[in-house]
Order: C-alpha cells, then structure tokens, then sequence
C-alpha cells in the first residue's frame, strides 16, 4: 500500500447507456482523487449521474471509458472474479433499501461477506460478526430477522456486514435515504465514529443536512462534478442527537 | 470458497422454503420409488419363471415329434407320429451328452379309486424320467427296471391326485386305483412341486412304466415324446446337436429333407420366457423414468423460480464478494440436494412398495442392489442436469442489474 498516492484515483471517466437506439451519457469525463481516511458526500439532483458514479467506484459496473485506481490496482484490468473478490476484501456497501436478506438473522447477514472470504476461519467467523455488531450497538439483536428490526436497525445490520472484512472504503448510497431524522443522525454518528477510526467513506446524498457531517461534498451535474469543496461548518452527529426534540409517541397518539 | 460455507449457504436458503423443497422433492420421490418398484417387479416375475424352469431340469432335452405334411396341409408339431422307443435306444447307445434317457407315452384317462374318481394326465416312462423332470418322492418309491419289464401295473401319482383320491391326509402308498378300468397299485407319492409358470398343476400327474402304459393302455409304438437330461448345461447345445444327427439318421432322412421331430431343452423355453420379462422390465422401467425426467423438469422449474425470485439475493451476495462460481455451486448444491435426497425417500418408498406388492399383491419382487443404484444415479444425474440450466443463468447476473431487480 502506498501511503503518497489517493485511494481512489478516477481519470477521466465515463459511462454511456443505451436506451433503445439513443445512447445516453450518465458520465462524462468525470476525474477524482480521493484520500485514505476521507469522508466525502456525493451530491446532486436526480440523473445527475451521482449514483452511477458509485456503481462504477464500487466495482459493481464497468465504465464505457477512462481510468480507475483503487488502492493502486487498477480495478478496469481485473476480470469478473477478481472483481469479486476485491468488493469483498476492500469495499463495504451500503444502500438506500438496506439490501439485507430477509429471513434471515441479522447475524448470519453480517456472516454473509465472511463466507465468501477463505481467510477467515469459521470459528473467528461469528466472533467477527458479533463484534460489527456490537459495534453499531446491536450485539443484543443478533438473532433478530429483519421483519423484526426497525429501518434504522436494519441499516445498522448492514453497516455492520460492510465492516467485518476490515474494508478500505464505504461507499453508502443514499444511506439515510429511507430513515427518519433520529436514524439518520444516528447512521451519520457511526460514520462518523468509523471515519475517525481511519476508514474512507463516499456517500452518495441528496440531503442537504446530511451531507454537512461529511467533510468535503463533491457536487454533481449532468454527469460532471460542478464543486468539490470541504465543508466548513460540519456537523456532529452526537450533538445534533442531543438537539433532536424528544417525542414521546403516547402524547402524540392522545 | 470453502465448499463447506457454500454447502452452509445452500443449507440455509433451502430450509427457508420447506414446503416447496418438499413438493419439488416429491418428483422425485415417486420417480425413484416408481423406478425401484417396477424393476423389482419385473426382477421378481423373471426369477420366478427361471426358478419354474429350473424346477423342471434345467438339463432336460426334449424331442417332440414334428410335423407331418397329407397332401400339403401342414398339421402342426406332434401332429405325425414319428418318433419310437428305437430312436430312444439310439440315443442312448450313441449320444455322449446325454446322462439318462426316457420315452414318453402319455394319455389322458378318468381315474376311480373306491368312490372318488378323478380325471388327469397318465404319463408312462421310465425310471430315469424322474431325474430327468427333477421329481422327488414323498412317500414310497419309484418302479424299478423290473417293473418296466414286466410292464407291471404299478404307479406313482402326484399329490394333487392323491388328495383327489385319498384325501388331503389319506395315506395313498399301497392303495390300488383303477386307471380305464385297469387296476394299478400305487407305490409312491411324488413331492409338491405346486404351478409352473404356465399355470399348470405339476402334480397332477399320474406316472407309470412306460412298457405297461404303452402295452396294456396305449398299444401303439409311437411316442409322445422322449425326454434326456445333457450331461451338464454346457452340453445342452452339443447333446441337441448329437441328438438331432441321430434321430436323422435314424430316420433315414436325406440331406434336403426337413427334420421330422423337433428337439428342445428347458434353456430354449427359459430363454423365450426370459426375454419377455426383459422386455417386461425394460418397459415397466422406461416409463418409470419418465416420472423421473418429468421431476426433473420439475426441479428446473422451481430453480427458474427461485432464481428470478432471488435475483436481488443474487445481487446481494455478488456485491458483497460472491463470485459467479460461488453462485452457480450454490445453485447446483440446492438442486442436486433435493434430488439426492429426493432419491434417498424414493428408495426407500420404493423398496416399502416392492414389498407391499410382494405382501399383498402375491407377486414376486426382487429388489436388485443394481436397481437401487441405478435408480439413484439417474435422479442425481437428473438433478445437476436439470439444476445447470438455472444455476447458469444466477451466475451470470450482472450484480448491479441484480441488485436494482424489483
């Protein structure tokens, strides 16, 4: 690992979509460095080409053209199992809809990336997961199904499952974007906490208010980065918590 | 991947979906178990048509005589008497294939013995005609070669005469019995040998020497046919071949004549018998895996479902660092665990109704360990062929159109 150059490294990228007979330019040219330790929002209207950015950072999609590093690999000569393997060695994904799998434990789901990992030994397996788990304060949900869990839990199970194979980068898409403010601001927390423990995090919102936790916000527009700049007023998500109004659900229901 | 997590995986979305793991099972279930029956069936109805035969002497050659042509009508086997106690001579002195040798005089007479009377078969032959047919006595003994010479009127009778006659506990040795008004002492009983295949009673029979049969009841010196046992089974083709030289020269016939009598052995009839039942089984085991094919369409089926179905599953596990190869085993290890074990019930379902028919049905079964092999090859065999197709198609998810599948 090479502690001068960025982590993530993209040059000139872009990515065309086909739609019957028009071909359409989610990206066009786009070019980012990112640093280790990093913590950068991705914002931008709808169609403005943020979430296809992410895919292809994820190494879940190729680009049409141009280059990426991730962590000094150049990630577009890789074939399609070492894609795999890199996602689960390096990259933990976070998503709107959580993505977790139902019927299933939430800590067989935060096993799941650890089963597809041969280092890891099936004794440390659930010892691994316990621990993610008890790092995003759900240690006494583990045997919990997701039908059980709150969306903001359920976010949390899968925060967890992006941790235990000790990833270089987060990359959260729209991470908040089905959760009310509380959960949201709490997720924000355990990025944050994550962020200071020296893990990279990109994440793709379009909330104003949760953007200002990260450190710098990258702007997107029609497929191009318009600003990228550090934010100067950052907020912290354990104070916000503090400032949230308390409701308490019996006043409401009378 | 460790085969082990990937068997844990499978484990694990399977068990999430008894109810249709069980009804896609259930295919192959009655497949499997549908094979094993029937070929345990078929297995059962040839052994027992072999052990019939075999009942009868496997050794045993018989010589019928053959068919006469008057003036161009052709009368059919053993219509032309052509065969007599010369050519049975002959055969003794000169065929070296052959142990013993017994012609045989038959005629179909009403027996009366005190006030039961009883109709049935009057065999007469000689005393080698019982190792021949493989008959064994009961009780008393068989006529001696004096008895032939003196064309002695004494007789052996089959346990179904004796109970006709004497009752199902009469004691029958020493009795006398009247055949066409003819008196006959009976000397021995002859051991149950019970059906044939054909459905014949073997023991309603009636045996006496030849010499008496011929002279007091017959008076011919034609026969109906003469029975040989070959020296070993390896020799039944060369004792026919022998055999049938002989008579031929005994008969006098040229070169381009037919043959006059017609020789067979029990091994030729086995033989008919024999392949019947294999194209019997062969039959009952094709459509028996057609079920079996039909569950394994049954298996893809429910696998297309289960992949479209979990499709964003797909997606999750690729984005997380599944390969495609970890996704088609997965795959491959659910279907081929439903046909497995699927096979596993189907055997032993199949083994339990083999042996229902067995029990109640009357039929003979006979479970092979051959047919259970088979039987489980094939259902295995069917569930990675039919689970290929879908596992292929999961391994194939681009994982961001699996993970943006609704």
């Amino acid at each position: 690992m090479n502690t001068d150059q960025p982590l993530i490294s993209v040059k000139n990228l872009s990515k065309a979509y086909k739609m019957g007979d028009i071909e359409f330019l989610a990206l066009r040219n786009v070019s980012l460095d990112i640093e280790k330790g990093a913590f950068a929002a991705i914002m931008g209207p709808s169609g403005s080409g943020k979430s296809t950015f992410m895919n292809l950072l994820g190494c879940l999609d190729a680009p049409t053209k141009g280059e990426y590093l991730l962590d000094g690999v150049n990630v577009l000569s890789l074939g399609k199992n070492q894609l795999a393997e890199l996602r689960n060695r390096k990259i933990g994904f976070i998503f709107q809809s959580f993505n977790i799998l139902a019927r299933t434990s939430a800590i067989e789901n935060v096993e799941l990336p650890m089963l597809y990992n041969n280092s890891v030994k099936s004794k440390e397996r659930r010892e691994k997961a316990m621990n993610a788990l008890k790092s995003v304060g759900l240690a006494d949900r583990a045997q919990h199904m997701p039908s059980q869990l709150s969306g903001g839990q359920q976010q949390r199970v899968a925060i967890a499952r992006s941790l235990v194979n000790d990833p270089l980068v987060i990359m959260a898409d729209e991470p908040t974007g089905n959760l009310d403010t509380r959960s949201s601001y709490e997720i924000m927390g355990i990025f944050q906490q994550l962020n200071d423990k020296g893990i990279t995090i990109v994440m793709v919102t379009h909330e104003l208010d949760i953007a200002q936790f990260a450190r710098s916000n990258i702007m997107f527009r029609d497929g191009q980065i318009v600003s990228n700049t550090a934010v100067n007023a950052r907020k912290i998500a354990k104070d916000e918590l503090i400032k949230l109004p308390v409701i308490n659900p019996s006043e409401v229901l009378t | 991947m460790r085969i082990v997590n990937l068997l844990k995986i499978a484990y694990r979305s399977l068990s999430k979906n008894k109810l249709r793991v069980l009804l896609t099972m259930l295919g192959i279930i009655i497949g499997v178990a549908s094979v094993i029956a029937m070929l345990a069936i078929g297995q059962g109805s040839k052994q027992n048509i072999q052990s019939s035969v075999a009942s009868l002497g496997t050794n045993s050659i018989m010589i019928y005589p053959g068919s006469s042509t008057q003036g161009g009508v052709r009368m059919g086997a053993g219509s032309y008497s052509t065969l007599t106690k010369k050519d049975a001579e002959a055969i003794v002195a000169k065929c070296e294939f052959v142990t013993d040798v017994s012609p045989v005089v038959q005629k179909s007479s009403q027996i009366i013995a005190g006030n039961k009377n009883w109709h049935t078969m009057v065999v007469g032959g000689l005393s080698q005609y019982f190792s021949i047919r493989n008959l064994k006595i009961e009780k008393g003994n068989i006529f001696s070669s004096n008895d032939e010479r003196t064309a002695a009127k004494v007789c052996v009778i089959g346990l179904t005469v004796s109970d006709n006659l004497f009752g199902a506990n009469g004691d029958a040795v020493g009795q006398f019995i009247r055949i066409n008004s003819i008196p006959f002492k009976v000397i021995g009983v002859i051991e149950r040998k019970g059906q044939n295949s054909f459905g014949q009673d073997q023991d309603d029979i009636i045996i006496a020497p030849f010499s008496t049969v011929q002279k007091r009841m017959l008076s011919t010196i034609f026969l109906n046919s003469i029975l040989a046992s070959a020296t070993s089974e390896d020799d039944i083709d060369k004792a026919k071949a022998q055999i049938t030289s002989i008579i031929r020269i005994q008969h006098r016939l040229s070169p381009n004549n037919e043959d006059d009598f017609t020789v067979r052995s029990q091994a030729d009839i086995a033989n008919i018998f024999g392949s019947i039942s294999r194209i019997m089984t062969i039959l009952l085991a094709c459509i028996a895996s057609i079920s079996l094919v039909v569950g394994g369409i049954g298996i893809m089926n429910i696998m297309l479902v289960s992949v479209t179905e979990r499709t964003r599953e797909i997606g999750i596990r690729m984005a997380v660092g599944a390969r495609g190869r970890d996704v088609l085993i997965q795959f491959m290890i659910e279907s081929v665990f439903i046909s497995v074990l699927g096979g596993l019930i189907g055997i032993a379902l199949g083994i339990l109704i083999s042996m229902l028919v067995g029990k109640f049905g009357g039929w003979p079964v006979v479970i092979t360990g051959t047919s259970i092999i088979l039987a489980f090859a094939f259902s295995s065999a069917v569930g990675m062929f039919f689970g290929w197709y879908p596992a292929r198609k999961a391994a194939s998810l681009n994982p961001i159109d699996a993970l943006r599948y609704e």
